[in-house]
């Protein structure tokens, strides 16, 4: 029997491993998180569906529209009630090691503080499924307590209830924004406003460059979902806002203010526009970014857009290895969950001709029209540089200035290229806990921009330790004359945990921990 | 375009950044050239080493003396020259402290750092009652201690960029992402210049400071040289406190790891890499865990069998360690040479070309000295060492340079070139 190892456990981990688990594969689902689902079901899963009641309805604005959710909600039941999958919830892929007969996957179960039990998994296939991390771009003020990645603040409001502050203003590009508002509505937030960079010519030009398409959409569920969103933030009295962003936060100890201004097509602020609005959290974001360190660990080709390439089964340049959700190019959940059903079926060794197959195809072609229209009406604009003031922090980790970026990117001669690793080694750019996964695309965009053209010798992408790993733990791994703790087997667990199917129904209160890396939230601790 | 210079180095790492601004500095009019980034490759994945500690008497050892009397002279000039561009290269001599942990490796190290102190090598015996006072979270079932003032560190990519930025300023031009494509040569054969992606540079010198690639420059301008990539990784932890480890730390047997050749030892992991433990902090906080040595040509992909024996011994040493995290491993190559000693000065097969490689993992600290012989032997004037152990046709490399063996490099999967 094939194995499957699923990393991921969010909609397009789900999708795989449901696929999988159809085709007649064993499947192992691994995931960082405590429940399954991902971001996307954050706080809808902390109870088996089976065996809880139903949970009180939330607020109509804050809850997504029920069929991709619903029906995921039912996938990760069946995923993990199946007596052919294991879930390895908590459990953090620090490393992929490419070999002759595939990767190996080394994984680290428990909390990150406390005793961690390892686990070595040698799939027949791969899936991988890690999704991505919120793009926040920097401004004067960032790094004040109260500002939240809009991701951060959803997963607050959606996995505990909470809301990041009671006067909350959400800002940056993308659909995103709209559910993030939301979320923060029915977690008794007041949103002052949702402020959409994208001006409101390039947003008609994208969504409705097609407008049949969007119709289309509407009449399946993504148009639907987004109108939903839209009607709910007319309901809410939200004031939504194109053109328009937030260029600085201010306050002493928390942030008290919001500098908010009228931005050209390229995001440069208007001058003269800048206004004070008082709140006391700011919730950003910009995008999102793939995260893809599993994937060019395993060796996977990586496009210029830095997206992992994929064929029509999903399949990666790497024999076994297929990739699904985010990491494939954003795109939203029923994007994922359409890649990681072709991409589990395909991986479990699946018929091609099969009617499931046929039908995850379509919606995949639909949706990836859908998200192309998406970043076509978001990109992000090349002058957000301007709102930067010298002192900004560009990464936070390590507190280096924009000032000091500059400096390092002005030190070579005149219309020379600047190394992007060069800059990061003497700058420390990049080089603290997040590993740049928090400002690794700004610090891209900067030396590109101020150095002319970098000379990129080293993406901000490239982590072989996927998550921290303590010494000690490193130190248990050595086994010297074949006494290896990982024989050949394809049995993920263990001695100790084998045949354990864990965590999942045992309910509890979900962690606010957020997915995979360990990005910092930006509460600006 | 043709365009002339002086001087054409190849490579824009330490080694090649170091000799421009010496030859810079003689008035030569030099052009650097590099296939990718400056400092970008063995340079940026080093620890920036400035040893004496591990090298036993004979030539390398007096290269590597030579290196720890010209660094602080050139830390004061780059201060000097370049004031605040200068990028802080965490010059830090902090001294090294090797451990034995065996009762006979205490007799190794014993005699090793008694014949270390004949050539002049500060290398003080510590009681071993006094290590808990020079480090105070070391393990204390060591066997003996010696300690070495001598031993620095520097930021490897900030010194590379202030020696670059130092030739700058005396006129050398560097110019990046530019790749070395073949030779020019004149009728009698004698190297004239190269052609590369950005056209071809009239020189009658082209000195080769291609570090671990250099063996494939040198085969291109016609003149091979065993130079084969050795690879290295090193695993960096989060921040720890200030002075939890204060100088660098290693055990003994990395002594032997550096000079071994290759050949099947305890200390080697299931995928073949010597492993020895060296523990030392940073300015900016975080600790690097070293390091391994294997031949698998410019294959960079982790192996995790590496990595744990490298935590396994330095756990070994700082047992406190067990609980910091590790955030981020990093692999390189070094220029390996089959004897252990770097190929320095002209080869005699092509007029006209020189090289200046092989320093393995010892570059960094080397480059000083490097630098300053090549400029002497180019200039004719006398040596601060003996250049002659360094030459690329001596004896010791033979065999390797006619058969052509060494040169196993193969490129792979993402980032063969960093």
């Amino acid at each position: 029997m094939r194995e499957v190892v699923v990393v991921g456990g969010g909609p397009a981990g789900i999708g795989a491993a449901l696929a999988a688990l159809r085709a007649g594969a064993r499947v192992t689902v691994v995931d960082s998180a405590e429940h399954l689902g991902g971001q996307y079901l954050r706080g809808a899963t902390r109870t088996a569906p089976s065996e809880a009641p139903a949970p009180p309805a939330p607020p109509r604005a804050c809850r997504t529209p029920s069929t991709t959710r619903d029906r995921l909600l039912r996938a990760v039941d069946t995923v993990a009630s199946h007596p052919r999958s294991t879930l390895l919830t908590r459990t953090s892929v620090w490393a992929l090691e490419p070999g002759g007969h595939g990767p190996t996957v080394r994984a680290l179960r428990g909390d990150a503080d406390g005793d961690r039990t390892p686990y070595t998994l040698h799939p027949d296939a791969l899936v991988l499924a890690p999704g991505a991390h919120d793009l926040t771009l920097p401004f004067p003020g960032w790094d004040l307590p109260g500002v939240y990645t809009a991701g951060a603040a959803q997963a607050l409001a959606k996995g505990d209830g909470v809301a990041v502050g009671r006067r909350a203003v959400v800002a940056g590009s993308g659909p995103f924004l709209l559910p993030v508002a939301a979320a923060l509505s029915g977690a008794g937030a007041d949103v002052v406003g949702v402020l959409e960079a994208a001006g409101a010519a390039r947003l008609a030009a994208g969504w409705l460059r097609s407008p049949l398409a969007v119709l289309r959409d509407a009449a399946a569920d993504r148009g639907g979902e987004l109108a939903g969103y839209l009607a709910g933030q007319v309901r809410h009295g939200v004031p939504y806002r194109t053109g328009t962003g937030v260029i600085a936060a201010h306050g002493s100890d928390q942030v008290e203010e919001v500098t908010v201004a009228s931005l050209w097509a390229d995001w440069s602020p208007v001058p003269g526009t800048e206004r004070r609005v008082a709140v006391d959290a700011v919730c950003v974001g910009h995008g999102f970014v793939p995260r893809l360190e599993l994937p060019i660990a395993a060796g996977c080709g990586i496009g210029p857009e830095r997206i992992v390439g994929v064929d029509d089964a999903q399949r990666t340049m790497v024999p076994g290895v297929f990739a699904a959700g985010e990491v494939t190019g954003i795109g939203g959940a029923d994007l994922a969950v359409a890649e990681g059903l072709v991409a589990g079926w395909a991986a479990a060794g699946g018929r091609h001709d099969d009617p499931l197959l046929r039908r995850a195809a379509r919606i995949r072609a639909r949706h990836r029209a859908f998200a192309a229209r998406m970043h076509s009406a978001h990109p992000i604009g090349a002058g957000w540089t301007a709102w930067l003031t010298h002192d900004t922090l560009v990464c936070r980790c390590e507190e280096v200035t924009a000032a000091e970026i500059d400096t390092a990117c002005a030190r070579t001669g005149a219309g020379e290229p600047r190394g992007l690793r060069s800059i990061k080694l003497t700058t420390r750019a990049g080089l603290g806990p997040c590993q740049g996964r928090m400002c690794g695309t700004a610090l891209t965009e900067l030396v590109r921009r101020r150095a002319q053209h970098a000379v990129s010798s080293a993406p901000v992408d490239r982590r072989p330790i996927a998550a921290p790993i303590r010494l000690g733990e490193l130190a248990g791994l050595d086994a010297p004359c074949g006494a290896a703790a990982t024989g050949p087997t394809t049995s993920p667990a263990p001695a100790r945990e084998t045949g354990h199917h864990p965590s999942h129904h045992q309910g509890g209160r979900a962690g606010a921990r957020p997915a995979a890396p360990p990005v910092r939230p930006p509460e600006g601790a | 375009m043709a365009v002339r210079a002086d001087i054409v180095v190849i490579g824009a790492g330490i080694i090649g950044a170091a000799c421009a601004r010496e030859l810079a500095g003689a008035e030569c009019s030099v052009t650097v050239l590099d296939r990718a980034a400056a400092a970008s490759a063995t340079t940026a994945h080093g620890e920036g080493n400035i040893l004496v500690s591990d090298k036993a008497p004979g030539p390398e050892l007096d290269l590597a003396r030579a290196s720890v009397r010209l660094w602080p002279q050139a830390v004061a000039e780059l201060g000097e020259e370049l004031g605040p561009r200068l990028p802080d290269i965490e010059w830090d001599r902090k001294g090294g402290l090797v451990v034995a942990t065996t009762a006979a490796g205490a007799a190794g190290l014993g005699a090793f750092a008694r014949e270390q102190r004949q050539t002049g090598v500060d290398a003080q015996p510590v009681d071993l009652g006094d290590v808990p006072g020079l480090e105070p979270n070391l393990s204390r079932d060591i066997t003996a201690a010696v300690r070495y003032p001598e031993d620095a560190q520097v930021q490897p990519v900030a010194a590379a960029e202030a020696l670059l930025a130092s030739a700058r300023t005396r006129g050398a031009r560097v110019r990046q992402a530019t790749a070395v494509l073949g030779p020019i040569r004149d009728r009698s054969g004698a190297l004239r210049g190269v052609h590369t992606t950005a056209g071809p540079w009239h020189t009658p010198v082209v000195l080769n400071a291609a570090g671990p690639w250099a063996g494939r420059v040198a085969r291109l301008l016609g003149a091979p040289v065993p130079v084969r990539p050795r690879r290295g990784m090193v695993l960096v932890t989060a921040r720890v406190p200030p002075w939890t480890v204060r100088h660098k730390v290693y055990d003994a047997d990395y002594v032997a790891t550096v000079a071994d050749t290759g050949g099947e030892s305890e200390e080697t992991t299931a995928s073949g890499a010597l492993t020895s433990s060296v523990v030392e902090s940073t300015a900016a906080g975080p600790l690097l865990v070293g390091s391994s040595r294997r031949h698998v040509g410019f294959d960079d992909r982790l192996r995790v069998d590496v990595l744990a024996r490298i935590a396994a011994k330095a756990v070994r040493l700082f047992p406190g360690l067990a609980d910091v995290p590790v955030i981020r491993a990093y692999g390189g190559f070094r220029p390996g040479v089959p004897d252990h000693l770097p190929i320095i000065g002209p080869d005699e097969r092509v007029p006209g070309l020189w090289h200046a490689t092989g320093h393995e993992g010892a570059g960094i600290g080397l480059s000083v000295a490097t630098a300053r012989l090549i400029r002497q032997m180019i200039l004719e004037e006398p040596p601060v060492v003996d250049p002659r152990p360094f030459r690329p046709l001596r004896p010791g490399l033979a065999a390797a340079t006619s058969t052509g063996a060494g040169d196993t490099d193969r490129p792979t999967s993402s980032s063969a070139s960093p």
